[in-house]
């Protein structure tokens, strides 16, 4: 990433700086060609060397989700362990929360391992001997924390991930879907700060996965967590990534958001890699939205209205009852002419009628229309007409639009 | 040829060598062999105490908790043989050399097997050994151990445990080399220290594998042990062995087909020991519990 400064800079949580990793015995001619830009191929063909990750940098900022995109072989998986060092990175440095942990000793590692970290499988690997709570209690286990404390914990963290009262069956007896609650409530028990994702949903049939990916989602918002999370699914990526960085043959093509990604590919092979997804019936509106920060109540003045809209920059803003139920939108322009009028009130100054509105579970087809020709942003409300979000333009749909994909 | 080149003395030599680290070794030797023969002695002494009716009631029920009720109808009617057959104290014997055999082959084997499955080294050093121990006839066994401990029992447990310590090692080395990698994964992942690794997950999983080393080695002891009569070991094999030198086809039988029984007894009680004890699943009651889950995709 550029490194833009803004008030908003987020708190870094990993920091990956060049880092290699080399399979075989002359890691350094590897470097060198890679450095003299011979391409990964050549490279195993001339010297035998496996270029797994080739100078990746990057941040993980803390309580987002990182994304890490790529297809088969690019070396997703190998950058992942190097991170908490089940593979041991041939160069470069990756410090957690500041800290070197590629300098540090087993038993270093052992502790970051154990505190920091929690990590899911692709193929579960819950172990078959152990029951249900016994493997989402192992990590406590090997801390050597005190039975009761551990299976309460377990127990919760179970619950979590709606698996209460399947604790004492064992992995056989469940599903994939139900494997992979086990893992993620593995990874959750020790409360570690970073889970590590490897391609998590990958194994699932497509219903269970979207059901894994919105149950994931959700549980972000219960427990803060820094996710890196792997996939070679690009609809995924798009669904579950504050950011997204793309890999290809071990290198990075581009980091970014979905919608820099979509809008602003780095490459070419970035925009092949995107050209073929149809983003329009995957994503939904709860997928775009933006959390809806400022609003305007009823019962507030337009003093207080107009000036909540100044801090955020707006000029416009939605009025919602207490209980965040959408009553209309109230544009700049007439909240300050009802200043200037000395009005106590704003009810009568709302505009409820000509509002876009889309559900939650629109697909965002069907929202491309009200962006185009709204001149406020889109509300997006549940079933119950609570304002839960909404959608600007210059976010995905912004994106999609300079590709030309809404034209149909 | 002989004529032209004497014949080397071969032979002689390797008396000259092994009088000399058989002197050299002694002391170890007599001690090993002290506490064995007196182990044995015990042994044999305890088991023959016990009235063979009680002992295979005691067998049969053993036999059905661990094995199912089949194996001990079998057990139970096949001791009776046997002690019909005037062979109760043999196959005393015979089955005391064969589990204190297992016992040492069980206590060495693990650890190598464990150490060539996590050193790299040490499996590529011990491979072939055991693959040449697996090609070498039963009776060369025999012959290394007489000068060191002389004829009888203890010379017996001597190469048993060697004849038979190949599968054990073997297996656990298998049992442990064959865990998904995923799951050596998530032990390291979650802060597993090398020792809780091997405990906690490398060894419960390879069990199966592992009991199935033992199974082999317990049968392997028990061929030894038969042929060991030759040695003096004594228990059915030196039955066996009477009877042939005697030209007594009827009783060499009986004796063989006590081998046989106790060889299908030891085979089928501990085929089940390490298969059986995996996964103790609660399948019954799955079918309630779905409601209380979202799931829809039960397998
Ligand atoms: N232990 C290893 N030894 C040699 N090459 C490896 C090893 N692990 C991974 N690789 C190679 O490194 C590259 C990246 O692999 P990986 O990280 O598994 O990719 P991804 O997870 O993106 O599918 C691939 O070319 C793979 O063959
Ligand atoms: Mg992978």
């Amino acid at each position: 990433m550029d490194d833009q400064t803004n008030e908003h800079e987020p708190k870094v949580k990993i920091k990956i700086e060049n880092v290699f990793k080399i399979f075989g015995k002359h890691p350094e001619r590897a470097r060198k060609m890679l450095a003299d830009g011979v391409s990964k191929d050549e490279i195993l063909k001339k010297t035998g060397q496996v270029v797994g990750v080739a100078d990746a940098s990057f941040d993980v900022y803390d309580g987002e989700t990182l994304v890490v995109m790529g297809l088969s072989g690019s070396g997703k998986s190998t950058l992942l362990r190097c991170v908490n060092r089940l593979i041991e990175p041939t160069y470069g440095r990756i410090t957690v929360d500041g800290v070197d942990v590629v300098e540090m000793d087993t038993i270093e590692l052992r502790e970051l391992r154990r505190k920091k970290f929690g990590m899911v499988f692709q193929s579960f690997a819950l172990f078959p001997h152990k029951t249900v709570v016994q493997n989402v209690e192992f990590g406590l286990e090997v801390q050597g924390i005190d039975a009761e404390v551990r299976r309460d914990k377990a127990t919760r963290a179970l619950d979590l991930v709606g698996l209460g009262g399947w604790g004492e069956y064992y992995p056989d007896n469940l599903s994939g879907g139900m494997k992979q609650r086990v893992g993620l409530a593995r990874a959750l028990a020790a409360e570690p700060d970073v889970l590590l994702m490897d391609e998590a949903f990958s194994a699932l049939d497509p219903l269970i996965r979207t059901d894994m990916q919105d149950e994931l989602l959700s549980l972000e918002t219960q427990v803060k967590k820094t996710i890196l999370f792997i996939t070679h699914d690009l609809d995924e990526a798009l669904k579950m990534g504050d950011r997204i960085v793309l890999m290809k043959d071990g290198g990075i093509e581009q980091i970014g958001t979905a919608e820099e990604i979509l809008g602003k590919p780095a490459s070419d092979y970035v925009a092949r890699f995107v050209e073929n997804v149809d983003i329009t019936k995957v994503l939904t509106a709860s997928d775009v939205m933006k959390k809806p920060t400022f609003v305007a109540f009823l019962r507030d003045g337009p003093r207080t209205a107009l000036r909540r809209m100044r801090d955020a920059g707006l000029s416009g803003i939605y009025v919602v009852r207490q209980n965040h139920e959408l009553v209309g939108y109230l544009s700049a322009e007439r909240a300050a002419e009802a200043v200037k009028k000395e009005e106590k009130w704003i009810d009568h100054l709302i505009d409820g009628d000509d509002v876009p509105t889309a559900a939650l579970d629109a697909p965002i087809r069907q929202i491309f229309p009200l962006v185009a020709d709204a001149k406020m942003p889109v509300g997006v409300v549940d079933e119950k007409n609570i304002l839960r979000g909404v959608i600007v333009r210059g976010s995905v749909l912004g994106a999609l639009a300079e590709r030309g994909e809404y034209n149909d | 040829m002989t004529d032209l080149i004497p014949q080397i003395p071969l032979a002689a030599w390797i008396d000259a060598a092994l009088s000399f680290t058989t002197t050299l070794l002694s002391p170890l030797t007599r001690a090993v062999s002290g506490v064995l023969s007196t182990g044995i002695r015990g042994m044999v002494d305890g088991l023959v105490f016990i009235p063979p009716w009680l002992f295979v009631i005691i067998a049969a029920a053993a036999a059905w908790k661990i094995a199912g009720r089949k194996v001990a109808i079998l057990a139970a009617l096949g001791m009776l043989l046997i002690w019909n057959l005037g062979l109760w104290r043999p196959m005393i014997s015979t089955l005391s050399l064969v589990l204190i055999s297992t016992l040492i082959a069980v206590a060495i084997g693990l650890p190598l097997g464990i150490l060539a499955a996590l050193n790299d080294r040490f499996f590529s050093f011990i491979r072939p050994i055991l693959d040449f121990m697996q090609t070498l006839p039963a009776f060369v066994y025999l012959i290394p151990a007489i000068p060191f401990f002389g004829l009888g029992a203890v010379s017996a447990i001597m190469s048993t445990v060697i004849f038979s310590i190949p599968p054990a090692i073997r297996l656990t080395t298998l049992g442990i080399r064959q865990i998904d990698a995923e799951l050596i994964e998530a032990s390291d992942a979650f802060g597993s220290t090398t020792m809780q690794k091997l405990i906690k997950v490398q060894i419960p999983i390879a069990t199966p594998t592992i009991m199935a080393g033992v199974n082999q080695t317990i049968m392997l002891s028990l061929s030894m042990v038969v042929i060991a009569a030759m040695i003096g070991a004594g228990g059915l094999g030196g039955e066996v062995w009477r009877a042939i030198q005697r030209l007594r086809a009827g009783a060499g039988f009986e004796a063989g087909i006590a081998v046989v029984i106790l060889a299908m007894i030891l085979d089928r009680i501990t085929q089940k020991i390490g298969a059986g004890r995996q996964r103790s699943v609660v399948t019954g009651d799955a079918d309630e519990k779905s409601d209380d889950t979202s799931e829809t995709d039960a397998a």
